[in-house]
């Protein structure tokens, strides 16, 4: 897939840091506002599949090949299930324990947030949402970037 | 009239009778059976995960392991996908 014009390039160029923000925000605040790693992940492969059709597949592969975007999905998912292994450890050893809420194991993360929070409340929640967001934003641009790669087969290129 | 529509037309009726006697049963809107569990995380969700979004909390704390079946789930998807076209994109 061949990019598209110049205006289509602009535009793109323009609107993706703005999406990227939104999407990153949401990941970030997941457990303060309505959303999480799913949500926010979602947003910002949709924020790169906007840049892979703007600018062509061939560029974009040019840029970045799909066995980084596996090793990241992968650090995601090792990630998220390091943290739930983390629990047997801390705290009351159960499988997906918060150790990091009322257990006192690093203070700067021990806080109960209630009404409008801060950001460092909520124990692991907030961890397991960036392992989250990192493994469906690898994903799903994995997913995309590698159908898109295989059109220009059929386009004779 | 052949067999085969008459055939039609008796299953017909008796999955319309099995909608209609299920559709009336169901209990009413907003007052589930088992609600002996939402009370609880209502109550207890911002002492116990120190979380402001109890969904949040319900997802990743309370039921990690759907949230690892999920995980686990897109996983298989996009290593499928991506060992589909591994031959197109050499």
């Amino acid at each position: 897939m061949m990019g598209m014009s110049k205006i289509v390039k602009t535009i793109a160029s323009i609107a993706f840091p703005l999406s990227m923000i939104y999407g990153l925000y949401v990941i970030a605040h997941g457990h303060l506002t309505p959303g999480g790693g799913f949500q926010g992940g979602a947003i910002v492969a949709s924020a790169c599949a906007m840049i892979l059709v703007a600018f062509g597949s061939v560029w974009t592969m040019g840029k970045i090949k799909e066995k980084h975007l596996s090793v990241l999905e992968s650090l995601g998912a090792l990630g998220f299930i390091g943290l739930a292994f983390f629990g047997l450890i801390y705290g009351i050893n159960i499988f997906f324990n918060n150790f990091l809420v009322n257990q006192n194991v690093i203070p700067i993360f021990n806080e109960i947030g209630k009404g409008l929070a801060n950001i460092n409340t909520a124990g692991v929640l907030p961890l397991m949402n960036f392992a989250v967001g990192l493994k469906v934003i690898a994903g799903l641009f994995a997913i995309v970037l590698v159908m898109a790669y295989a059109t220009r087969l059929s386009e004779g290129k | 009239m052949s067999l085969r529509n008459i055939a039609a037309v008796v299953f017909f009726t008796i999955i319309a009778i099995f909608l209609i006697v299920g559709a009336l049963l169901t209990h009413p809107f907003g007052y589930p059976e088992n609600a002996d569990m939402d009370q609880y995380i209502i109550d207890n969700t911002q002492s116990e995960t120190g979380a402001d979004n109890g969904v949040t909390s319900v997802v990743f704390d309370y039921r990690g392991f759907d949230t690892l079946g999920e995980a686990t789930v897109l996983f298989t998807a996009v290593a499928g996908v991506i060992m589909l076209f591994r031959r197109l994109n050499k």
